[in-house]
């Protein structure tokens, strides 16, 4: 629109298959400063499709930072580099003309590769099979009205509850940790009413499972907060800690 | 042609669902597992199915294209969600929240559904506190409520601005729980490409396989489509990049009715588009005109700043002309009056746009209350246009959002073919032409916790329908048909994009069968639709090969069934020869431009039967008014 164009050069994570070694590619374009992140890799595929050559494969759904679905590195931060936003939400204002941009997948041993910027997120499901859940069936709960919960505890459920599932926290962890996203789950439903009955339960073996996919342990350097598109707070691991603990007394 | 029947229960209108839950045949718990129900969609109508379901005792097999079942688009809903609690003793009951839909609707929907969603509305919010959705609550611990358009009481219920992703969540973890316990299995990552039917009944579906390309058959007693709307066939639209019409389309294509197509919403509030290389639009919750005035200049080619602009030069436009719900009037009417203003050449500086202002509500309530309300609506805002609103007034206009239209159900929710229900908004059940605000959510739980748990238990018991092996002679027929129309659009390799017919197509669509639809306007779209879609199949490249990762394969696809879709849209509105709800037709309007019905030639559901790629047949299912009086929606 009115603004001036930037002048970027891109250097994109390629890779074929979960087996074949990947690198770098670069491409330069000419960007508004309007369009979004991700955008910007749309008209870089329009052009490779126009010259018959295969588009970067790279993930995203609603586009307004809800889904969870983006997820890049950019420069090396997940989400890039204004914080508090997915990596949907960022738009080219925020770079400079002649800035180079380095566009990864999140890494993680937990999160393989199947292309480009693909990666399988799946564990983090299975986590939440196993546990994440509040055993009521269709039709068999009370009024909505029947038990009050006092606002503040409301809210700080809520806090934990809009983790959005992306993964970021555990690309942005040294040991690809899973604990913030853990810890949201096992807070939202540790907090409410509803959830105490299976409080033990819930904590225990959605941990053994996170575990068994090889997430590594949290060491306390709050990376995983700082990246986290919804703030989500490092209090929730805290509180997942204690509630692990407390299940182990209870057992 | 097909025989409709709604199978609407007999009885007064109150006691129908009581009547027909009462009257449904049951299956003997014991034999629950002996059945095999797919679901295909996992958003919130889809998941709240598979999660009863499976509570029920049926094997459910869920499907979704996406890589986890927590990403449907029913995630970014961010409003609220109606019930009739009355929890705020301002008058609201069961019957109110269905005159409100019908009338919001315009009186395009059937009365029997419509009073069902409203009576189940009160079991959805005790359903989802009970699973831990962390709803909003005043400070003596109970439950919050705010208004939404179209109603004069505050029946809805809200989690911030996140509500989607809260009850998305609920539903999610229901399912997962019964992942956890066997009774349902997940398989993400794949696309449904077709339904298979034998001897007229369905028996299951083919779908490719994202990661390794591969076409996988899945047979069942009964199927469930969940697969949401058909809004992208705009190309741009608040939408998810991925949602797309294809299971709706082919389930049409192999005899499923298509309804109402025509019958889209434009929403007020979304972000302005901001150029060529847009890839969708943002909605801003329509919770905003709670508390935000809609204005433009009164003086045309106004180009200010809307700070600079006299408060007597502003025109509230909404406020003005409806006068009792002001800011709060219905989506259609609400848009439709942005683009009267911008037609009228006074969109903000000189843009298609008006503003959303929250300068009397900050200044009577303080900052403070306001960012709470809202506080992550206006980041969002600000993050994307980089304009803060706190200090000057948003910028909003209207954009294509849900679709009312979508495959013709009976009370059942079954479609016309048997075996095969429809749930959520990939069904055109609930809301006529028009959809008022925070009844998606609603309608999409509604039927997947309330309703097909039981209508599929009736069909599993009542027609006994068999299951038939995936190595069944028309399982492959299929499989070779979607195999074949891959590799036809793979060896094409023309000189255009997928994206780009799809943006051509999407210009049509806006231009033509957008806002504002005329007989003229209507002939043209078929007329280079039809041509655009005979292009496509001559002229566009598609990369890459079949046995991938390929997500130029899977626009393309998409993209080649919105050929075909966009006409019936089209050839629908130009049958239609009324204005109602979304749709308006420039020809029939009264003298202060408001939307003016037919009810002697129109009060009835158009219900296409496909024979060919632009060639349909109608079949009208007569609506009927037992309960409420037609009357002209009045919202002055």
């Amino acid at each position: 629109m009115e603004h001036k164009k930037l002048n970027l050069t891109l250097k994109v994570w390629r890779q074929h298959g979960p087996k074949t070694p990947g690198c770098f590619v670069t491409y330069p374009i000419a960007v508004s400063p309007d369009t979004s992140f991700l955008e910007m890799l749309d008209e870089i595929n329009n052009e490779l499709e126009k010259k018959g050559k295969e588009p970067i494969a790279f993930e995203s759904d609603c586009r307004e930072g809800i889904c969870g679905t983006c997820g890049l590195v950019i420069n090396g931060q997940p989400h890039g580099p204004i914080p508090r936003i997915a990596t949907c939400q960022l738009h080219m204002r925020n770079f400079k003309d002649g800035d180079t941009i380095y566009i990864e997948p999140f890494r993680a041993k937990a999160f393989p590769i199947i292309k480009d910027l693909i990666v399988d997120r799946s564990p983090m499901d299975r986590i939440m099979e196993a546990g994440g859940f509040i055993s009521v069936n269709t039709g068999s709960v009370p009024d909505g009205n029947a038990i009050p919960i006092a606002k503040e505890i409301a809210s700080e459920a809520m806090d934990a509850a809009s983790c959005i599932g992306c993964g970021a926290c555990v690309a942005a962890c040294k040991n690809a940790s899973a604990m913030l996203f853990v810890s949201a789950k096992v807070s939202q439903f540790a907090l409410l009413p509803q959830g105490k009955p299976e409080r033990y339960q819930r904590v225990e073996a959605m941990v053994k499972v996170m575990d068994e996919y090889g997430f590594g342990s949290c060491s306390n350097t709050y990376a995983c907060e700082a990246e986290c598109p919804k703030g989500v707070s490092v209090k929730n691991i805290a509180r997942m800690n204690r509630e692990y603990f407390m299940s182990k007394i209870k057992g | 042609m097909v025989k409709l029947d709604a199978k609407v229960p007999e009885g007064k209108l109150e006691e129908k669902w009581m009547n027909h839950k009462f009257n449904m045949k049951l299956v003997n718990p014991a034999n629950k597992r002996k059945y095999n129900i797919i679901v295909v969609g996992t958003g919130l109508a889809g998941a709240s199915a598979a999660a009863s379901l499976g509570e029920l005792g049926y094997n459910v097999q869920v499907f979704t294209f996406h890589d986890s079942a927590r990403r449907a688009h029913s995630i970014a809903a961010q409003g609220g969600i109606n019930a009739a609690k009355n929890y705020q003793n301002d008058g609201d009951s069961v019957y109110r929240l269905f005159f409100d839909t019908i009338k919001g609707g315009d009186f395009r929907s059937r009365e029997s559904n419509v009073y069902r969603l409203a009576e189940v509305s009160n079991n959805i919010i005790d359903q989802c506190v009970g699973q831990g959705v962390p709803f909003a609550r005043e400070y003596g611990g109970l439950l919050d409520n705010r208004s939404f358009g179209g109603a004069l009481v505050s029946r809805t219920f809200y989690a911030k601005g996140q509500t989607g992703q809260q009850l998305l969540l609920g539903a999610y973890t229901a399912m997962n729980r019964q992942i956890n316990l066997g009774k349902v299995k997940l398989y993400t990552r794949r696309e449904m490409l077709d339904i298979v039917v034998v001897d007229g009944v369905a028996k299951g579906i083919v779908v490719r396989n994202l990661i390794t390309g591969e076409i996988e058959k899945y047979s069942a007693h009964a199927v469930i489509l969940a697969t949401g709307g058909y809004a992208n066939a705009y190309f741009l639209s608040t939408s998810a990049m991925n949602c797309n019409a294809t299971a709706i389309w082919r389930a049409h294509k192999k005899g499923a009715l298509f309804a109402n197509p025509c019958f889209t919403q434009i929403h007020p509030t979304c972000l302005p588009v901001h150029g060529e290389g847009q890839s969708k639009l943002t909605l801003m919750s329509e919770s905003l005109r709670n508390d935000g005035r809609i204005w433009v200049s009164k003086i045309k080619h106004d180009m200010r700043k809307p700070n600079d602009i006299p408060e007597e030069e502003r025109d509230y436009y909404l406020e003005r002309k409806y006068p009792t719900y002001g800011n709060l009037s219905p989506r259609d009417i609400s848009s439709r009056a942005a683009k009267e203003a911008v037609d009228d050449g006074r969109g903000a500086q000189g843009k298609e746009a008006v503003y959303l202002d929250f300068q009397d509500s900050i200044n009577r309530l303080g900052q403070k209350v306001i960012e709470e309300r809202y506080g992550n609506l206006f980041e969002i805002y600000e993050t994307i246009t980089g304009d803060n609103p706190y200090k000057s007034p948003m910028k909003i206009y209207p954009a294509p959002h849900y679709t009312m239209g979508g495959l013709w159900v009976d009370y059942n929710l079954m479609s016309t073919i048997p075996g095969l229900f429809v749930a959520g908004e990939a069904n055109f059940s609930d809301h006529g032409a028009n959809r008022l605000g925070a009844s998606a959510l609603m309608q999409g739980l509604a039927d997947g916790y309330f309703v097909i748990p039981y209508t599929i238990g009736n069909y599993l018991a009542g027609d006994k329908p068999t299951m038939v092996k995936t190595d069944h002679k028309e399982f492959d027929k299929v499989k070779a048909e979607i195999e074949e129309m891959t590799s036809k659009l793979l060896s094409i390799k023309g000189e255009r994009t997928v994206d780009d017919f799809h943006k051509q197509l999407g210009r049509i669509m806006w231009n033509k069968v957008g806002m504002a639809r005329n007989k003229k306007g209507l002939k043209e779209a078929i007329k280079e639709i039809a041509g655009l879609r005979e292009e496509f199949w001559k002229n566009v490249n598609v990369v890459g090969d079949s046995n991938d990762v390929n997500q130029c394969l899977e626009r393309a696809a998409r993209v080649a069934d919105y050929l075909e879709l966009g006409e019936l849209m089209a050839l629908d509105a130009l049958n239609r020869e009324e204005s109602c709800g979304g749709h308006f037709r420039e020809e029939y309007q009264t003298k202060e431009g408001e939307a003016l019905r037919n009810d002697a030639k129109f009060a009835f559901v158009s219900a296409w039967e496909f024979e060919k790629a632009g060639k349909w047949k109608l079949n009208k299912e007569q609506l009927k008014f037992e309960s409420v009086k037609l009357a002209t929606r009045s919202y002055k």
